[in-house]
């Protein structure tokens, strides 16, 4: 019987762009349905109870929410191809210790820097810069975050490269200039194909931005 | 080789007792360490220089940070028994959106019980009884949140739980009543003894939390 699997999600969200990038780099055939984040679906709501967000993961009628863990979930259920998580237990906590540090820290430096003007948003774009500057460290010269083969850390990642325009327009600044090496591996990334169909158009981030936060 | 295990930790910290709970469940042999969060051992600043935040799990001197990756790192490694993740990719995919959301909803409530008085105190009370009402949900008629036994939603849970325990002494929280499943399921973990020993007595908590009251002038 064939797998039936369900996404619900926002086209410019970077949490949605990981799961995807994780059922492109499986091959896993999908139903994608955009949701209005302001009159939600029954769907999501039904799905979602308990906090009511975008991306969900309808597996076979069985919701799964929150993107890393759906992600997870992803590679251990299609683990026949494209490994995401490495097999050694110590890679592995490095892999999950470095995406939780990106889900703690980004989202919100990021959003100082759409939202704030002036001194606030200078110290949005310091927070921001300091953050990816870790994150460099820790990529060192390899050409993945894990090493030869792109994999959950990297997707963890390469889907806020989609808000860097954004973030550079709105907060009059270039990312490139202060983290060469992390828009080097993001250049490396975009070249993968499953990569590039699954990141949202960098403009059309910008456009939504506007629009949400009245800009 | 016999393995090196050292956990660097603050006897008070709810996701210390997270990791200590793992081990003794795992039978684990390690090394406690209690930092002064003060005074941070260079140790702890070695091997979590991201953070500096306790708690630290050095196997082979090698640092796991942040509990919820210890406790998988912790079950992948030791998984030979008391597995806290079930095999089953669907389950286990339930289990850490639960784990996830003690730490994202729970941890803050908690904290806040502490702080807040009058009005916002009520709120945050009902906020919380509300969170454990969604968890009693998620329980049903299990003994445990794992599938037979105690796994990694409880490990990630008992640590407030104990807590709990000590605000309603204070007579403010009457989880029993509210909450009679989450209370009994408290209660049944408890008589584990890995859990009873990796908690702090909680005559300990009570006198921390008078003193603390007293500080903030919230008696």
């Amino acid at each position: 019987m064939a797998d039936e699997v369900v996404l619900l999600d926002l086209y410019v969200s970077m949490y949605g762009m990981r799961v995807r990038l994780a059922l492109a780099e499986k091959g896993v055939k999908y139903e994608y349905k955009e949701e209005d984040l302001r009159t939600k679906s029954q769907l999501l709501l039904q799905m979602n109870p308990v906090h009511k967000k975008i991306p969900v993961l309808i597996h076979n009628g069985k919701p799964i929410c929150e993107s890393l863990i759906i992600v997870q979930y992803i590679d251990e259920v299609w683990k026949d191809k494209a490994p995401l998580l490495p097999s050694d237990p110590y890679q592995r906590a490095q892999a999950r210790f470095w995406a939780d540090f990106i889900d703690k820290k980004l989202y919100d430096a990021g959003k100082k820097i759409c939202t704030t003007k002036g001194e606030e948003q200078e110290a949005g774009k310091k927070e921001f810069i300091e953050i990816l500057k870790v994150l460099e460290g820790e990529l060192g010269d390899k050409p993945y975050f894990m090493g030869e083969r792109f994999g959950f850390l990297d997707i963890a990642l390469i889907t806020f490269y989609s808000w860097f325009h954004a973030y550079e327009t709105l907060g009059n600044f270039s990312i490139e200039a202060e983290c060469p090496k992390l828009i080097s591996w993001a250049k490396r990334c975009m070249q993968k194909e499953s990569v590039s169909k699954s990141l949202a158009d960098p403009k059309k981030v910008y456009e939504f931005l506007v629009v949400m936060y009245g800009l | 080789m016999a393995d090196e295990v050292v956990l660097l930790d603050y006897w008070l910290s709810p996701f210390g007792m997270r990791l200590r709970i793992a081990l003794a469940l795992k039978g684990i042999k390690y090394e406690h360490k209690e930092e002064d969060l003060t005074n941070k051992s260079p140790l702890l600043l070695e091997s979590n220089p991201v953070h500096k935040k306790i708690p630290v799990l050095i196997h082979n001197g090698k640092p796991v940070c942040e509990s919820v990756v210890a406790l998988q790192y912790i079950d992948e490694v030791w998984n030979d028994t008391a597995p806290l993740l079930p095999s089953d990719p669907y389950l286990r995919s339930q289990a850490r959106f639960w784990v996830d959301f003690v730490d994202k909803k729970i941890n803050g409530y908690v904290k806040a019980l502490w702080t807040a008085k009058g009005e916002e105190l009520e709120a945050v009370k009902k906020d919380l009884l509300d969170c454990i009402k969604l968890l009693e949900g998620e329980l049903g008629d299990k003994p445990f949140f794992g599938v037979e036994t105690i796994g990694l939603v409880d490990v990630a849970l008992l640590p407030y739980a104990s807590w709990f325990s000590v605000y309603e002494k204070f007579g403010n929280l009457s989880l029993e009543a509210a909450c009679p499943k989450f209370t009994a399921w408290l209660k049944r973990c408890f008589q584990m003894e890995s859990v009873s020993e990796s908690l702090p007595a909680a005559e300990k908590l009570y006198d921390y939390v008078v003193q603390m009251k007293k500080k903030l002038g919230t008696e």
